[in-house]
């Protein structure tokens, strides 16, 4: 327990770090997933193609790469430095971004055509179709898959700690300059990981408890 | 095309949509241009910048790069399909005393950052006097997450299963470890094989992470290359040339996931378990449940690890 009583303060900035990292990177692959999740959805073959391209290339490239990219490659494009954090953020956002379109389509295509069309022929127009019966089916069906991508935006945080990010995955080293155990510390933050994750665990079941489908 | 959120465009819709194409199009071209741009004004395409790969030496490391990457790849993504099958099988186990415990690894070893693990291996484990080299730290840390993805994975292709192929192994006399090895198993692998090779897809990726704890594999020899500073430190072109091979060494798995769901879909008997949306995502489980627990309610449309 000395490990974290003792070094309170810098357990708090690596906390509130991985929080920034997480609720940051959620937020803009949200934004960016909603969008890209539209466009790999919409009736526009362009695009369908643009999206398809984007999630595909970014799916198929590690993290750590996408990162090494905005942290050490975009600061030489611009010509100046950049917060690593803020960089971080990005790229997270970035790469979580597909994902989340991923899980949006998944959950649009669950819906049956036949209630679309069922919808249209009783004369309701495209909002209207889109307001009562697609969107509250996709909805439930979207949920479950998204706080799993969710889950795994949280462990991925951890990937910051290669770039000078102060986080739970970087904290080990700034311990260790203080003399403290890394074994110990380690233990410690995969602790507060396991409760991390388990307490998204548990809002992803009673989010999907709630809002199951009597299909 | 009709779909669930269009119908067959009139001309109005044809001529908006022809709009938002260009749009796209646009907006693709101005980001495209920006990075074009700033590459040019800053250097990135004078030939004193590609210089260092006019030598040899520099394309064998790249070479050393790819191949310790895949070879960390190799033996972690074997290791975790054996840790996969011996955890998911405990998981379904008939006694208690075996089923809880390995459900609590499962629960643990998957909330637990892969590089935590690395880093725990690599900078924790020496205090208590176990040292490895860093390549182990990566293996056993991937082994040990990947298995208890997959080990989920497993059995949740096990319980989608029929109730009637379990009960008609024990009618026709096979004991348990019979009903497993020779009804159970083959059909869920075969149900679930798209989603365990996304699994490897997700594990050759988090071989990146070994950069992290300076396992020499093509990050790090990327970075090696783009730090030199009497080639002018050619960062950019050493990521642009290392970032396609991790690129294409991983779009070649995800087509093979992609083909092999393909012909899962074909086949009537796979049909119903062989699409889910989880396919497609590196914390897999929680889907996989959910959508087997409902499965066969979605319409074929609907797709798993996207390939190409």
């Amino acid at each position: 327990m000395g490990v974290i009583t003792d070094n309170l303060d810098l357990w708090g900035e690596a906390l509130g770090g991985t929080i920034v990292l997480f609720l940051g990177g959620g937020l803009i692959a949200l934004v960016l997933g909603l969008v890209v999740g539209a466009a790999r959805v919409s009736p526009v073959p362009i695009a369908r193609a643009v999206g398809g391209v984007y999630v595909n290339w970014i799916r198929n490239t590690p993290l750590t790469l996408v990162m090494f990219f905005f942290a050490f490659c975009l600061p030489i494009l611009l010509g100046e430095r950049v917060n690593s954090l803020l960089l971080t953020v990005v790229a997270l956002g970035i790469y979580t971004a597909t994902y989340v379109a991923e899980a949006l389509r998944a959950g649009i295509n669950t819906v049956p055509v036949g209630q679309a069309e069922a919808a249209r022929a009783i004369g309701l127009n495209f909002g209207q179709v889109m307001r009562y019966v697609v969107l509250p089916q996709a909805t439930r069906s979207v949920v479950p898959p998204m706080m799993s991508v969710l889950i795994a935006l949280l462990k991925n945080t951890t990937v910051a700690a290669g770039f000078s990010v102060l986080n739970l995955g970087s904290i080990r080293s700034w311990l260790s300059e203080r003399g403290e155990n890394a074994l110990v510390v380690l233990l410690w933050v995969m602790v507060i990981f396991v409760v991390m994750v388990l307490l998204l665990g548990w809002v992803q079941r009673v989010l999907e408890n709630r809002w199951r489908i009597a299909r | 095309m009709s779909s669930v959120l269009f119908d067959v465009p009139g001309p109005r819709a044809v001529v908006r949509n022809r709009l938002i194409g260009v749009l796209t199009i646009l907006v693709v071209l101005a980001v495209l241009g920006w990075v074009v741009w700033r590459l040019f004004a800053t250097g990135q395409f004078s030939a004193a910048k590609w210089n260092i790969f006019t030598y040899s030496a520099v394309w064998v490391r790249f070479g050393e790069g790819l191949l310790s990457t895949l070879a960390a790849f190799a033996v972690a993504g074997v290791g975790s399909i054996v840790l996969g099958f011996v955890l998911g099988i405990g998981r379904l186990s008939d006694h208690a005393w075996v089923r809880e415990p390995v459900r609590w690894i499962i629960e643990v070893l998957r909330a637990v950052p892969v590089l935590v693990l690395m880093m725990l291996l690599y900078y924790g484990l020496p205090v208590i006097g176990v040292k490895m080299p860093p390549y182990f730290a990566v293996v056993i840390a991937l082994i040990v997450y990947n298995g208890s993805v997959l080990a989920e994975v497993l059995r949740a292709g096990i319980e989608s299963l029929p109730r009637g192929q379990r009960e008609a192994g024990y009618a026709i006399g096979l004991r348990k470890s019979g009903v497993m090895r020779l009804i159970l198993i083959p059909q869920a692998v075969r149900a679930m094989m798209p989603v365990i090779i996304a699994q490897l897809v997700v594990a050759l990726k988090d071989t990146a992470l070994g950069f992290i704890i300076t396992y020499q594999e093509l990050l790090f020899v990327i970075n090696l290359i783009g730090n030199q500073p009497t080639y002018n430190s050619p960062l950019i072109p050493a990521a642009i040339v290392g970032g396609s091979m991790y690129v294409a060494v991983c779009l070649v798995l995800s087509y093979i996931a992609y083909r092999l769901q393909r012909r899962a879909k074909r086949s009537p008997k796979q049909a119903a378990v062989a699409h889910n949306a989880a396919a497609d995502d590196e914390s897999t489980m929680t889907e996989v449940i959910a959508l087997q627990s409902r499965a066969g309610k979605h319409d074929g449309s609907n797709s798993g690890a996207q390939g190409l």
